[in-house]
Order: structure tokens, then C-alpha cells, then sequence
């Protein structure tokens, strides 16, 4: 699972109001290097939840200097872009769980693959 | 029931098994159809030029959607149900990230996050219960509901389904309708019962033009399954061969009546039903 998915998932848990950011606890994480787009990450940017990037960085051990709060004019940072790039796509828990930091539920991930079935009823 | 429907078999999740998931990365056969539904949706969600867009897979699979969006440059989350397909894709490794998820319960993503939206013949699932506690209106209504919320603005979401009759049709759509969006169906190639293929075109937020259907297919374009418009008004469609009234031939007509009945009536003249100068 990259960041920028995490980034985006929310705990659909009946009666969760929030549910964001889901809490990471990886036991594995790989680096894929990815092509680089600047066009898409800076396009990404706004949509971020940056504070949530920043934190899943943290956790990951993965957020060396990246801003805590997003640095004006962006899109003309190449270097920035490229740090963004990699936190966002290259870096990927393989294996872990999320855990929903309103009721608690866990989603386990194997394989790079999030488990985000409910049960029935949830 | 016809037992040739892969729903009426099984659930989702225990239907894709290894075995039928093996089909997906080896026949040559699924693979191409998968491909040239994967290009015909695309097209039909009618993303901006030379821009990498977000998009969401729903029921994506081994990937094979996916593969046809990362060729053309997009970056995408697949969603399934069934593990050993989302095996099947891992093993191809394709470019999206994937989530195992159940459409029927929604799904878990902030809200206006992606661009648009695919899905190669997973919807129809969801028009079964599978379990006791499934309600297809309901879980329809989570998923088109969530999705509608996971779109951004004037995105489309476009589904390619096997409705099994009528009904079907009608439970989906008033169910996508109920959640918001706007749009409808397109059908390709309408009059061949092999090719022909629906296609769900939803619209989130901005309301935009229905593409047509393709046709036939040879390059024929020209005939459209839609009805004809034209631009001609037809005010007189009911009168059934009777003449307008107040017309000159309806006047003619009730001299000619009133004269066979021995009344008097004068003579027609060039006068007769004319219409007179306007004035103040």
C-alpha cells in the first residue's frame, strides 16, 4: 500500500463519524522506485491531508525533512516534488495492520494489500 | 435461473477462486475482451488530455483495467472482493495499489479524492444476496452513495455490466440516481446480441452530454440508437387528415358542408379565407 492511498482511506465503519487518518503499524516496508511526474504529484498536492502525510512518514521512519507544513509556490520545487514523489508512491507497507483511531477496528494488510471487509453489521 | 451466470453460482469471493482467477492472467481470449472494455470505458469517461489522472477500479480484478490505465498514464486503485484475483494481479505486478474491499459496504475513501472511476463487469454482483443479512437496494445504495462522496466535482464513474433483464437495470440506475448522480446507460452495438455491451455512464456533481453508443462494427456510425430528433415542430400531428381550423381549406370545406345542407352561403370568391391587413 503506498502513502498516497493511506492518504485517502478512511475507516467505513458504521457509525464512525471521522475515522482519519488510520493509524499505520508496519511490520515490513519496501522502497519501489517509481518515473517521477511532477505534473501528477503537484496536481496531488491540494488533495493531500499533509499533516496525515507527514505523520504516516513518521511512522514509516521514512520523513526525512519534509516541510511540517506544505511550503508556498510548490509546483516550481523540483526537489520538493521529488521528495513528495517518493513518500507518496515509492515507499509501501507490505505488511501490517491499519487501525481506525475512532472505534479501534484493525484492517490487516498482507501482501501490500489493505483488508478493509467489515463484518456484518459494522 | 440460468446456471450460465457466474452470480447465480457463487459469491463474489468464493466464485474468483485460483482456478477462475488463473483464466484471467492466461486466456488469451478474457484478456482481450477485458482490454477492449477497459479502452471502450475510458473513452468513455472522457478524462482531460496529457493529464495523469487519479482514478478509482472498482472490481478490479487481476488488473487488467488497471494495466490499459497505467498504459495510458493514469495512476489508479483497484478495489476487490476476491483475494485470490487481487493474488492473481500481485503476481502480474501492476502498477495501482490495491484494497480488498466489498463495494456493498462502500467504500473507504476520503471524500473527492479521484477523477473518475471504471468498473469492468463487477456491478451486476451486487444485484445479489448473497448472505441472509444482504439487501441488494441497500447495498447499492452504500456503494453509489460512497462513491458519489470519493468523486471529485463533474468526475464520471463509468461501469460496463451483464444486466440479467430489465429489472436489473432499473434497480441499478434508481438506485445510482438516488445517490445523486446524474446520466445513464449507453449501449454499443445494440443490434448484435454478442457485442453488444452496456455501459453504465454515471456523472458526479456537473451534469454532462450522454456519448452515444457505437454502432455497428464496421466504422457505420452514422445510424444512432437513440431516437431521431428533428427540428421540425409538428403542431397538427392529431388532426388525422382534418384541416387546421380557421384555414382556408377548412373554410372551403364548411362552405361546401353548409351548402349541401340548402343553406345560403356566398359564392367563393379569391377572398375567401384570406387573411386580412393587420390592423392597429
Amino acid at each position: 500500500m503506498k502513502l498516497l492511498t493511506h492518504n485517502m482511506l478512511t475507516s467505513h465503519v458504521k457509525g464512525v463519524v471521522k475515522g482519519y487518518p488510520l493509524v499505520i503499524k508496519a511490520t515490513e516496508v519496501k522502497v519501489n522506485e517509481l518515473e517521477f511526474n511532477a505534473q501528477f504529484v503537484s496536481r496531488m498536492i491540494p488533495k493531500l491531508e499533509w499533516s496525515a502525510l507527514i505523520q504516516a512518514a513518521e511512522w514509516l521512519g521514512q520523513s526525512q525533512d519534509l516541510p511540517s507544513t506544505l511550503i508556498p509556490n510548490y509546483e516550481k520545487d523540483e526537489d520538493f516534488l521529488r521528495k513528495v514523489h517518493r513518500i507518496l508512491l515509492e515507499v509501501e507497507v507490505i505488511e501490517g495492520c491499519l487501525q481506525c483511531p475512532e472505534s479501534g477496528r484493525e484492517f490487516p494488510i498482507s501482501k501490500g494489500v489493505p483488508n478493509m471487509l467489515l463484518d456484518e453489521g459494522e | 435461473m440460468s446456471c450460465r451466470r457466474p452470480e447465480h453460482m457463487a459469491p463474489p469471493e468464493v466464485y474468483y477462486n485460483e482456478e477462475e482467477a488463473k483464466k484471467y492472467s492466461q486466456n488469451s481470449r478474457i484478456i482481450e475482451i477485458q482490454t477492449q472494455m477497459s479502452e471502450r470505458a475510458v473513452e468513455l469517461l472522457s478524462l482531460p488530455e496529457d493529464q495523469a489522472c487519479y482514478l478509482l477500479d472498482v472490481g478490479c480484478g487481476s488488473g487488467l483495467s488497471g494495466d490499459h490505465l497505467s498504459e495510458v498514464g493514469h495512476f489508479w486503485v483497484g478495489v476487490d472482493i476476491s483475494t485470490a484475483m487481487l493474488d492473481v494481479a500481485l503476481r502480474r505486478e501492476v502498477e495501482g495499489d490495491l484494497v480488498l474491499s466489498d463495494m456493498g459496504q462502500g467504500m473507504p475513501f476520503r471524500p473527492g479524492t479521484f477523477d473518475g472511476c471504471v468498473s469492468i463487469s463487477a456491478l451486476q454482483w451486487l444485484c445479489n444476496a448473497d448472505k441472509k443479512t444482504h439487501s441488494p437496494p441497500k447495498r447499492l445504495y452504500r456503494f453509489f452513495s460512497s462513491l458519489y462522496s470519493t468523486l471529485a466535482r463533474g468526475a464520471r464513474a463509468v461501469f460496463q455490466i451483464y444486466p440479467e433483464n430489465s429489472e436489473q437495470l432499473e434497480l441499478i440506475t434508481a438506485q445510482a440516481m438516488k445517490a445523486g448522480f446524474t446520466g445513464g446507460l449507453v449501449v454499443d452495438y445494440p443490434n448484435s446480441s454478442k457485442a453488444k455491451k452496456f455501459f453504465l455512464c454515471l456523472f458526479a456533481g456537473v451534469s454532462g452530454v450522454l456519448p452515444k453508443g457505437l454502432e455497428s462494427e464496421a466504422t457505420d456510425r452514422s445510424v444512432s440508437s437513440q431516437a431521431q430528433f428533428t427540428a421540425q415542430r409538428s403542431r397538427f400531428k392529431n388532426m388525422k387528415g382534418k384541416s387546421v381550423k380557421k384555414s382556408k381549406d377548412w373554410i372551403v370545406e364548411k362552405k361546401e358542408r353548409r351548402r349541401r345542407q340548402g343553406k345560403g352561403v356566398r359564392a367563393d370568391t379569391k377572398y375567401t379565407g384570406r387573411h386580412r391587413r393587420p390592423h392597429f
